[in-house]
């Protein structure tokens, strides 16, 4: 494997951070907390005023422990940014994240393997959020053409009372590769939930999705929503299980794939289950098509048909 | 401009457009006036090559040469293009971007004027999306300002009156006149004879067949006596 200095290391991550949407001057501001992973090495950590990064760098990756304390509201964004730049390799982010009560805090993550032919990205993450505290969370990936690459996220979030867990999954530039997407929420009382995954497949990209929600506290709320565009031969199964387990609970599972050509495969599996009389848990769950009415239209201004597509598979993905 | 020989349409043994013939001129606004079903959307569609029709007979000659075969990207490219009777939305995509992909330069401030030209507050759309939160006349009015910004050879326009309130139709017509005025021709495609007043030549279509053309007043007085009032719609030897 090609060992990069730390110098290299951060430029070519920043660079490819930057290719990604990531915004360079976040990662520049002194005001701003971030964390850089590059690997198995942490290439910067700055927590702020409130908000606790450690970190501790394994054999395969790094632990990160990422306390936001008591009544803490962090006022910007904090940046993640995790890559691999070698074509091969293994990085396994284990965190722990522990959003104490009546915290507030943003999170924009950017997973970057854009060299990827052989690489294994794995995320296991535990995460606590405390009573009325809020979390958001936003993780977006920049793939190569490879498709080398298998991205397994996997996290179990607990929500207290009165707290809030928001996060989107964003892959949609680049080749998936195989992802194995899981994440579970336990939300107590009055807590919300939301989870939303949003995939563009192409190429062989092999998708497997699970969003799971328990609703086990009076009055709490949760909605798990996908978005998957699928062209080429890519597969994709998206499970969305919501449980509706205490009184006046209420859940939505919503999941769309649309299937671009004749050979791509989706599969949707949305499970609710009720255990209380005045719990409510619904689902819609849409395979289609890509309109063909908008492909045309896009065209009649010009766009050839596979510009027209990448268009409306952003717009889909988008919203 | 765009010459229609002898073009014909079946589809399932059914002859849809039936040996018709037509002219639009440079800088012409052409209407097309017909009752429901008489084959005017499909003449649209034809010429734009959209719906998958490909004629089973006839040509369409643009500029000199036979589209007829050419895939929609390729006329739009020559120039030619296709504001829908019901305009699609499209999820996730802003008026905004919209306009800019239908522009050459994809000035914002050019983008404003396109919307001003019918009707419209820049402010208010800019950044909406193109998506089913729009009323149907405010996506056909984005639709007909996609057209103005792509400055066409030819704007094909289907029924771009029908639900369009009285307020913003005034508006809609000086956005088509504004069109012609810097070079564009029109095809018109209407029923409405208030319409056709902006266009210098008006054809009457009847089972997929032109059966009268002429001066916009003379033609439409002419559907008015003949078509409106006929029982046999669709059946022009009667």
């Amino acid at each position: 494997m090609i060992r990069y200095s730390v110098e290299e290391e951060y430029k070519g991550i920043i660079s490819a951070y930057e290719k990604a949407g990531g915004d360079k001057r976040a990662l520049q501001s002194k005001d701003v907390a971030k964390l850089v992973i590059h690997e198995n090495r942490v290439l910067a950590n700055d927590g702020v005023k409130g908000l606790k990064i450690n970190t501790e760098e394994t054999d395969s990756g790094v632990r990160v422990n990422f306390t936001v304390e008591k009544g803490t509201k962090v006022a910007r964004p904090v940046h993640l940014c995790f890559g691999l730049l070698p074509k091969e390799g293994l990085q396994e982010i284990i965190m722990k994240v522990d959003a104490q009560d009546n915290s507030e805090v943003s999170v924009v993550a950017h997973c970057i393997f854009p060299n990827a032919v052989k690489v294994i990205h794995k995320m296991d993450a535990d995460i606590n959020i405390g009573a009325n505290a809020k979390f958001d969370y936003k993780e977006t990936h920049y793939h190569g053409e490879d498709g080398g690459i298998e991205v397994i996220p996997k996290a179990k979030v607990k929500v207290g009372k009165g707290g809030v867990w928001q996060s989107t999954f964003s892959l949609s530039q680049g080749l998936v590769g195989r992802l194995d997407y899981d994440f579970e929420v336990f939300c107590q009382e009055k807590a919300v939930a939301e989870l939303v995954v949003k995939v563009y497949g192409r190429g062989s990209d092999d998708i497997k999705i699970l969003e799971k929600i328990h609703l086990d506290g009076r009055g709490a709320r949760g909605m798990a929503k996908s978005r998957l565009v699928l062209s080429d031969k890519a597969r994709a199964e998206v499970r969305g299980e919501t449980y509706g387990n205490a009184p006046y609970a209420r859940g939505h599972v919503d999941c769309i794939e649309l299937v671009n050509g004749t050979e791509a495969v989706a599969r949707a599996i949305p499970i609710v289950e009720v255990t209380v009389d005045t719990a409510k848990v619904t689902h819609e769950a849409a395979i289609g098509s890509i309109d063909r009415k908008q492909v045309e239209t896009l065209m009649a201004r010009g766009l050839d048909e596979n510009e027209a597509v990448d268009v409306i598979v952003r717009g889909i993905l988008k919203s | 401009m765009l010459v229609v020989e002898n073009l014909q349409l079946k589809l399932n043994g059914n002859s849809i457009i039936n040996g018709l013939d037509l002219h639009v001129g440079k800088a012409e606004i052409h209407g097309i006036l017909g009752e429901n079903g008489t084959g005017k959307t499909t003449l649209a569609n034809l010429i734009m090559g959209t719906n998958n029709y490909r004629p089973t007979g006839g040509r369409i000659i643009f500029e000199g040469e036979d589209i007829a075969e050419l895939s929609i990207s390729e006329r739009a490219k020559k120039g030619i293009t296709l504001a829908w009777q019901e305009p699609a939305r499209v999820e996730g995509l802003t008026v905004k971007d919209y306009l800019s992909l239908s522009s050459k330069n994809g000035r914002a401030d050019q983008i404003e004027r396109y919307l001003l030209m019918v009707g419209m507050e820049p402010k208010q759309y800019m950044d909406r999306d193109i998506d089913a939160t729009l009323s149907g006349g405010e996506r056909k009015r984005i639709e007909m300002a996609s057209v103005l910004a792509m400055h066409p050879k030819l704007a094909i326009l289907d029924e771009p009156d029908s639900g369009i309130d009285i307020v913003a139709l005034p508006l809609l017509l000086n956005g088509i006149i504004e069109m012609n005025k810097q070079g564009s021709s029109v095809l018109l495609i209407t029923h409405s004879e208030q319409v056709t007043e902006i266009a210098h030549r008006v054809s009457v279509l009847c089972a997929g067949k032109i059966i009268n053309s002429g001066a916009p007043l003379e033609t439409s007085q002419w559907f008015k006596n003949n078509c409106l009032t006929c029982p046999h719609i669709n059946e022009p030897a009667h």
